[in-house]
């Protein structure tokens, strides 16, 4: 019997596909989103807009918040560890938390080294913007993909443009030569196997989901037509006008994003989204996908 | 050759992918059901691996569960639920109460071998399946009673983990995961007709 393998990993994260994985700082938030047929939370002291909104270091929450919100809930509970925190990441590892989002939502530890997730037995999902990126987290060791998008600004623009990067790059790479593939490594700055992979799949070796921005069930269905395995909604939930209408309404969503008239239903008077920030309006210190390389 | 059988994948949440391509490879025509109307002319449906409230939400929602049972007691349709599956088939689930389709005399208990940390795979032994079967068990549930009529399959430290009953198949662990086809060769050769 073998546990924190690499199967048991990223089986666990095939598991979330076509789901929606919500930020909540509160047990009650917690079952409002476990109600609305969330396939996981992510445990958090402040959503991304409030952590934009009052600036300072975010850190890892405190571990009383994350212990009473997996009381709270039967379905599984990520929490987020600053980049190259690996402290951080023990500490949720010994809670038991189910997933650990090494996240640029907050400061990051180590502006150099992302944490080796393969010293780990609780698996880990990070943030890309790109391939490159995306294939050298997974040569840590994570266990999942996600776009990072521009968290706490209610504009998808980022999460979309990460996600075409990412796919478009899938698609460039299965169509070269075998003997093409060691120069494409070169350029994307990651590692040969993993981009062989990617030529011989037409898809990468773990779960991808988009985050980053999703504020309205049109944004997650969207995404899911970019090739999307699912969704996290961050600050789109509990900083809009009627956050169980529009949990409820987003899983739908994702579940349904090839049948418009499910769509438009499940649109329909959700109150107000959360307020959003343009991207041009943020300087380049304030963009947080620039965290981690 | 004969014609291909036509088995449906519940796609509303999960690892719905793994078993489309397990039953392709076996030689069946696959079709995602996410609306009753999608399970017509099915001889078979498989239901996935994911998050059981999900799935149990948006089934009882659409109106899949009357559906399928439906379908299950005009004799057509066999039903084959990994994890998740295995517990909205399931007749009782301990301690928690969620949507489920309850068509199959067992009664479960989720995260039975604990949290994330906990998930593991292991060599099992399957009654009637020759060699051991690499089984992957992500949060596994247990099934903690089953009834008259239901043949118990596999057993882990004493815990029933694959239970069957005339054409329903309730297992613990994803055999959508390993790369290893027998049980979804085994499936399509018993269980669906057309």
């Amino acid at each position: 019997m073998e546990k924190g393998t690499l199967r048991v990993k990223t089986g666990f994260a095939e598991m979330f596909k076509g789901g929606v994985i919500m930020d909540v700082t509160t047990p009650e938030q917690a079952k409002i989103a476990e109600e609305a047929g969330a396939v996981a939370v992510m445990a958090l002291e402040r959503v991304p807009a409030d952590i934009r909104a009052q600036g300072g270091v975010a850190r890892m929450s405190d571990p009383k918040v994350i212990k009473e919100i997996m009381a709270a809930v039967s379905i599984p509970v990520m929490a987020k560890v600053r980049i190259g925190h690996l402290a951080e990441a023990m500490i949720l590892e010994a809670l038991g938390v189910d997933f650990i989002d090494e996240s640029e939502v907050l400061t990051p530890a180590d502006e150099e080294h992302h944490i080796d997730k393969w010293a780990f037995k609780v698996p880990f999902v990070n943030g890309a913007r790109d391939l490159g990126e995306a294939l050298r987290r997974i040569a840590e060791g994570s266990a999942m993909i996600r776009t990072k998008g521009e968290a706490g600004t209610g504009n998808v623009v980022e999460a979309v443009r990460h996600a075409r990067n990412v796919m478009k790059a899938i698609r460039r790479i299965q169509g070269m030569r075998a003997d093409e593939l060691m120069a494409e490594a070169k350029n994307l700055q990651a590692p040969y196997e993993l981009v062989r992979y990617v030529h011989e799949h037409g898809r990468l070796p773990v779960v991808n989901f988009a985050a980053g921005g999703v504020a309205t069930p049109a944004d997650a269905a969207l995404m899911m037509h970019l090739g999307m395995d699912g969704v996290f909604v961050g600050s789109g939930i509990f900083k809009s006008g009627d956050p169980a209408r529009r949990a409820r309404a987003i899983v739908r969503a994702v579940t349904h994003y090839n049948d418009p008239e499910i769509l438009a239903e499940v649109s329909e008077d959700l109150g107000e989204p959360m307020v959003g920030i343009n991207l041009d309006e943020l300087s380049e210190e304030e963009r947080m996908a620039k965290r981690g390389w | 050759m004969s014609e291909a059988k036509n088995v449906g994948v519940l796609a509303l949440q999960g690892d719905f992918r793994e078993h489309k391509q397990m039953l392709e490879r076996v030689g069946a025509r696959v079709r995602e059901v996410r609306l009753p109307k999608h399970l017509e002319g099915l001889g078979g449906l498989v239901v996935p691996g994911g998050e059981s409230t999900t799935i149990g939400k948006l089934a009882a929602e659409f109106g899949l569960d009357a559906a399928v049972r439906e379908a299950y007691e005009a004799g057509t349709l066999a039903i084959w639920g990994t994890c998740a599956g295995a517990i909205w088939m399931a007749r009782e689930i301990m301690d928690y109460r969620q949507p489920h389709l309850g068509i199959m005399d067992i009664a479960v208990r989720r995260n039975a071998f604990g949290r994330q940390v906990d998930s593991f795979e292991v060599d099992l032994e399957i009654e009637d399946l020759d060699g051991p079967f690499r089984a992957v068990f992500i949060r596994a549930p247990e099934i903690v009673r089953v009834g008259d009529g239901v043949r118990v399959r596999a057993r882990y430290q004493g815990r029933v983990v694959f239970a069957e009953q005339d054409r329903l198949w309730a297992m613990a662990f994803h055999p959508e995961l390993t790369g290893d086809d027998r049980l979804h060769r085994e499936f399509l050769e018993r269980f669906v007709a057309s």
